[in-house]
């Protein structure tokens, strides 16, 4: 049974407008689940939510079983660490990471080894007469992580803790992270919009958009197979092609123009059928070179832009403008024809 | 910013002439021997700051100055911290209206709500002099708590808050432990300016003391009705130097620019 589950969740910012729909998630127990997705699609709301700082208008909240959705904040034991670190300003950093323990009347010396032991944990051993205003922020993060892991949390949730440092900081911060949950495997919901710190500290990530989950998957799954346009355009899939499949076994599907193209995992479709392919996943040849008759088609260059790896060209085809990358030294220039195949693995056919 | 203003020096000049004129004559005058106020002074005498402290209507009127100032900090902040806590912390319906009622106090001429005051409290419900005083100065001190208080939590990160009830604090427990020790300054800051709000007033105390019981401006107002000699200068001067005290009492804890911000 999941740790967490959220049945059925509807929440509304006013009366009439609705931020989660009949919104459904598990996660088990000790994995790490992110939420990744733009700003405003729900995301920051589902983990207030499971922390309790956001009421349901309607649905259940779940936890080991029990229904959680009416319990206050303060009986939760739900770690929260914030974007802003939201550390106690008037606190030196052994308070602010002991006033957990003091609230659940833990004795003195307990307290000191448990505030110590979680310092060193998170390597900030020395700084514990430290005020908040005197630390930097990637110490006030640790700080922060230090204060709801001391508790002992059934549950970590983060809510964009990275947002507020500058680059380096934040990939050292996330495997950080990442460490410091694996050691203590403590289930970990975890919220952001940037895409490389969620796949690359997550077991699970949870794609969402305009209130829904789109898709919920281990991120290398997602970053191939993409399930929906939404996830694929998300994850970089810029081109997508609509093709129309016969339904018949094998067939290849086909393109407006009747080009056949072959896709894996696209036998017996039906009706309209959009692929989604990579701009790094189209080949790029000089048209008049020899070619198939599957999984190809003929273009003209529009645009010609230079990656610094590659360069980068909008294609215009038959059936439609397509974004392709190459790494190719010398680039084609502005209106040559050219050819384009479409490899039938790299296709992947969305909703 | 090395640039020399001639005429700023000059007009930063009279201005302060004309403020501190007056308390300068009035501290001269507190030193002079003759039995009426003169400038300056024909000699030195402390005969009227001792004389103070022989009028018994001074020393008790005092003492009930101190009291409504400090029952009245007391019943200000009760109502003006969960106000202001409620004003900066949500949104929601009239709360435009809310603010500007709190603040209306400072608004309303005095002695239109000095008078206001009276009808309705002594005249329409006969409510003692003691008590009357008090909520007239509760009243006039709200405004200050709330406008201090408000600037303080608007500098509060109220994630704060969400943190500790996260670690197990309830709302209550919250607000004590994260909230209050936060505006502290805020806090300082207001019970000063209460304090010399009500202890300065005249224009609602003229109307709501009565027999017996009389603020200490009230009672140097009567006393120059019937007396013309130093000792209200002399009284007038101890006042100034408490007030002075307390004012250099909130640079040194917060700072004149907490005022400012």
């Amino acid at each position: 049974m999941a740790l967490i589950e959220l049945k059925n969740i509807t929440v509304a910012y006013d009366q009439k407008h609705n931020i989660l729909e009949n919104f459904n998630l598990s996660v088990e127990e000790g994995e790490f689940v992110s939420l990744l997705g733009p700003s405003g699609c729900g995301k920051t709301t589902t983990l207030r939510l499971i922390a309790g700082f956001n009421e349901a208008k309607d649905g259940q909240f779940l936890f080991k079983g029990q229904d959680y959705t009416k319990v206050p904040v303060h009986k939760r034991a739900f770690g929260f660490v914030f974007q802003s670190h939201a550390l106690f300003p008037h606190l030196s950093v052994y308070d602010n990471v002991a006033f957990g323990l003091k609230l659940r009347k833990t004795d003195a010396k307990q307290i000191r080894t448990k505030v110590m032991d979680i310092l060193e944990a998170v390597n900030l051993k020395g700084f514990e007469n430290r005020y908040p205003s005197q630390l930097s922020g990637g110490q006030r993060q640790r700080v922060a992580i230090a204060r709801s892991l001391v508790i002992q949390p059934d549950l970590l949730l983060f809510d964009e803790p990275l947002s507020s440092l500058d680059a380096n900081l934040r990939v050292q911060m996330r495997m950080e992270i990442r460490r410091i949950q694996q050691e203590l495997k403590v289930t970990t919901v975890y919220v952001s919009h940037d895409q490389e710190e969620c796949f690359s500290i997550s077991d699970k990530v949870a794609i969402m958009n305009k209130g829904v989950i789109e898709q919920l998957d281990t991120p290398p799954l997602i970053y191939k197979k993409p399930k929906t346009e939404f996830v694929a355009r998300f994850v970089g899939f810029e081109n997508i092609l609509p093709m129309t499949g016969s339904g018949e076994g094998a067939a290849p599907l086909k393109a407006k123009d009747g080009t056949p193209f072959v896709v894996e995992g696209a036998a017996g479709m039906k009706g309209t059928v959009k692929c989604a392919i990579r701009p790094d996943d189209i080949r790029i040849a000089k048209d008049g070179e020899e070619r198939g008759a599957d999984n190809s088609t003929a273009g003209r260059i529009q645009v010609t832009t230079y990656l610094g790896r590659g360069y980068q060209y909008v294609v215009e085809t038959a059936i439609g403008e397509f974004l392709v990358n190459s790494h190719g030294e010398a680039p084609f220039g502005h209106g040559e024809t050219v050819r384009l195949d479409f490899p039938p693995d790299k296709l992947v056919p969305v909703d | 910013m090395k640039e020399k203003h001639t005429l700023l020096g000059w007009i930063t000049f009279l201005v302060f002439l004309f403020l501190l004129g007056p308390l300068v004559i009035i501290i001269g005058a507190s030193f002079g021997p003759d039995n009426y106020l003169t400038f300056p002074p024909n000699g030195f005498s402390l005969k009227w700051y001792e004389n103070v402290f022989h009028v018994e209507m001074f020393w008790t009127s005092f003492k009930i100055s101190m009291l409504v100032a400090l029952l009245g900090i007391v019943l200000s902040f009760l109502l003006g911290i969960p106000a202001a806590y409620a004003l900066s912390r949500y949104q929601f319906k009239g709360k435009g209206f809310f603010t500007s009622f709190f603040i209306s106090p400072i608004i309303i001429p005095g002695i239109v709500f000095g008078y206001g005051l009276l009808k309705y409290l002594v005249i329409t419900y006969h409510i003692p002099i003691f008590p009357g005083v008090l909520i007239g100065h509760v009243v006039i001190m709200i405004p200050y708590v709330i406008r201090v208080i408000s600037s303080s939590l608007m500098n509060f990160d109220y994630s704060v808050e969400e943190a500790a009830m996260s670690l197990g604090a309830s709302r209550l427990k919250t607000f004590f432990v994260v909230v209050l020790p936060n505006i502290r300054s805020g806090i300082i800051a207001g019970i000063l300016l209460a304090f010399l709000e009500s202890f300065n007033n005249v224009d609602v105390s003229v109307f709501m003391t009565g027999p017996g019981v009389s603020t200490l401006p009230i009672s140097m107002l009567n006393y120059v009705e019937y007396y013309f000699d130093p000792t209200i200068a002399a009284i007038s001067v101890l006042f100034m130097l408490m007030t002075a005290v307390l004012i250099a009492a909130i640079e040194r804890t917060l700072g004149l620019r907490f005022f400012t911000k």
